[in-house]
């Protein structure tokens, strides 16, 4: 630490070219920020699932729907703790561009099977004893400023192409940083007697969530659970939550593969810029570096110091590019609910941060070496 | 040409040395067969033209460099013999340097200019800051400790640049032009200063110099020319 001051005062010695050099690295780290936050929000689903979930889908499509009596068939399989069931509603809240998940279920399987949304004792009572009673995600509840009492109506271009309407009753919470709170959910019983009234898709539903006794016995669940529907009218196709949650992220592309791309064309073009500036200030002072020989510094702290002035460097541009891009990314989904999960991981920053050092080893070592090895006699000459 | 004052009790003796300097395929003999022993507590001044090797001599006393052939020994120690590691943190427990540009840190304050060598040292911050303040004291300089160089004149600076020579007490000054870029006021204000450090500390100085006026000061001139001593005297 004693030597800061001087590491600081060479930093501030060519304040514009510095300043530059800062700001294309604190670019570079925003834009790191924002592509880590992207890539939570595809496949961050795939971390947050349940590793003694199944998610029971049509063999063919998701699309395709399978029969209600399904459930109780399941259940009967060995090894399979509980089933649930959900079914895509589509609908629209005013505008198409308000777009957030709406699912019917049956509340209190649905909450056993899901202990991540979390919904307080006297708003699940209240869920069951309305009939039209639907709950919201606390994101979504905060997008429109919905509150409990409130009827929401949803058009539905899916179910019967009318506008149904809800009456909230509770809002719930998600116990991890990354649960997604934009859904709704509203009950099952309501949604298949208006089904059953206009004999619309009755008894069908979209796809079942299955919770196993042993996860280490998913797989052999999983195999029964197709096995038992072969044949069928409508066959299945059985997989982990997280597989099934990477199929989703996957249908956009191999995200991981696209982030690296992109960032890593990012940071050699930092690298390429970081050093330059390095090299040049290097270059500028050699007399200086022979000074600071010539009064004892070894050949190591010479070294060390032009480390620690580019390790300097980049950690500034990338702590700032990274707190800022923690604070963009901090006010959530920029959509408007295509990324319900769009957040910058801690573990993406300390990753960053990480980075922002190995980038300052990198870029300062071949200037840092230049430095070193300058003979100090020579180098009072160039004073 | 023998150092014509050999002293077996000497602080800097210089035993056969030559220098010799490769310029693409040419060689250049900068210092050939030279000897000389600086007792300890004197100033000496070393004249000689541009090229005679003056500068490069004080070099290797200062342990910047290495001599082709020769030994260079300075407070009992043989510089030839210390690797790298060695010789820099024998420079810093022995030497202290003043050149003729000054050679200041800009990015630095006068303080944190003659603070830099004892950096080096396992000193707290409190104690270096109490070296720092007699160094300028003793250079005149007290109040200008929170300057930049950018914002002092020549003087001044290359008055800073003895308080960082001094501030860790070496056992050898080494000047090199230390008055070569001043006017002769600021110049004999620098030398009156070498001078006190010589006769009221007992500081043993070594100075580079082509200006006689410079050179009267000191207490032994030795004359060099063409990489050897060619004489003493004024």
């Amino acid at each position: 630490m004693k030597f800061f001051h001087l590491v600081w005062g060479n930093l501030k010695r060519r304040k514009l070219r510095t300043s530059l050099t800062l700001l294309s690295i604190l670019v570079a780290f925003v834009l790191f920020g924002f592509l880590c936050a992207i890539k939570q929000a595809l496949v961050g689903g795939v971390e947050l699932a349940g590793a003694d979930r199944l998610i029971v889908r049509h063999k063919v499509s998701i699309i395709q729907l399978l029969p209600e009596n399904y459930q109780a068939r399941m259940a009967r399989i060995p090894g399979v703790a509980a089933v649930a069931h959900q079914t895509w509603f589509g609908g629209v809240y005013q505008d198409p561009k308000n777009f957030f998940m709406q699912c019917p279920v049956v509340p209190e399987e649905f909450m056993a099977m899901f202990p991540e949304f979390l919904l307080p004792p006297d708003q699940m009572k209240a869920w069951l004893a309305t009939r039209t009673g639907c709950i919201v995600g606390r994101n979504t509840a905060e997008r429109f400023h919905l509150k409990i009492g409130d009827k929401i109506p949803i058009v539905s271009p899916i179910w019967m192409q009318k506008t149904w309407e809800f009456d909230i009753v509770g809002i719930f919470d998600g116990a991890k940083k990354g649960t997604d709170t934009t859904s709704l959910f509203f009950r099952y019983d309501y949604f298949e007697e208006a089904r059953k009234a206009q004999n619309w898709g009755s008894g069908q539903v979209g796809w079942y969530t299955i919770r196993v006794q042993n996860p280490a016995q998913a797989g052999a669940v999983a195999q029964a659970v197709d096995q038992e529907f072969e044949n069928s009218p409508a066959e299945t196709k059985t997989e982990p939550e997280g597989a099934f949650a990477q199929g989703f992220a996957n249908q956009i592309g191999n995200i991981a593969l696209i982030v690296t791309g992109i960032l890593g064309a990012v940071f050699f073009t930092i690298l390429l810029v970081t050093g330059s500036t390095m090299s040049q200030a290097v270059r500028e002072r050699i007399g200086e570096l022979g000074v600071l020989k010539a009064i004892g510094f070894t050949n190591g702290q010479v070294l060390g110091l032009v480390l620690a002035e580019s390790c300097l460097l980049t950690v500034l541009g990338g702590g700032l590019g990274l707190g800022l891009a923690w604070v963009l990314t901090s006010r959530g989904d920029p959509t408007g609910g295509m990324l319900p999960l769009f957040f910058f991981p801690v573990r993406d920053l300390l990753l960053g941060l990480g980075l922002s050092l190995v980038l300052g080893l990198v870029t300062g070592i071949l200037p840092a070496q230049q430095a070193m090895r300058l003979k100090v006699a020579e180098a009072l000459r160039r004073m | 040409m023998s150092d014509p004052n050999p002293n077996p009790a000497a602080l800097v003796r210089v035993e056969g040395v030559e220098k010799i300097f490769h310029r693409g395929s040419e060689d250049v003999h900068v210092l050939a067969e030279l000897n000389l022993t600086v007792p300890a507590g004197e100033f000496l001044a070393l004249m000689g033209p541009s090229g005679s090797g003056k500068s490069t001599l004080l070099n290797l006393i200062g342990g910047l460099d290495r001599p082709t052939k020769g030994t260079v020994t300075v407070a009992g120690d043989r510089l030839d013999t210390l690797a790298d590691r060695q010789l820099a943190a024998w420079r810093a427990r022995h030497i202290g340097f003043v050149f003729q540009l000054y050679n200041l840190m800009p990015v630095l304050t006068a303080e944190q200019n003659v603070e830099l060598p004892l950096l080096l040292t396992p000193l707290t911050k409190a104690e270096r800051r109490k070296h720092v303040t007699t160094a300028l004291a003793m250079v005149g300089l007290s109040h200008r400790a929170n300057h930049y160089p950018r914002t002092m004149s020549g003087g001044e600076q290359q008055r800073v640049g003895i308080a960082r020579g001094i501030v860790t007490d070496p056992t050898l000054l080494l000047c090199d032009e230390p008055t070569g870029d001043l006017d002769r006021k600021a110049g004999d204000e620098i030398l009156t200063l070498l001078d006190a450090l010589n006769r009221q500390h007992g500081k043993t100085i070594i100075m580079v110099t082509h200006d006689p006026h410079a050179s009267a000061r000191a207490a032994r001139t030795v004359h060099l020319d063409k990489g050897r001593l060619i004489g003493e005297g004024p």
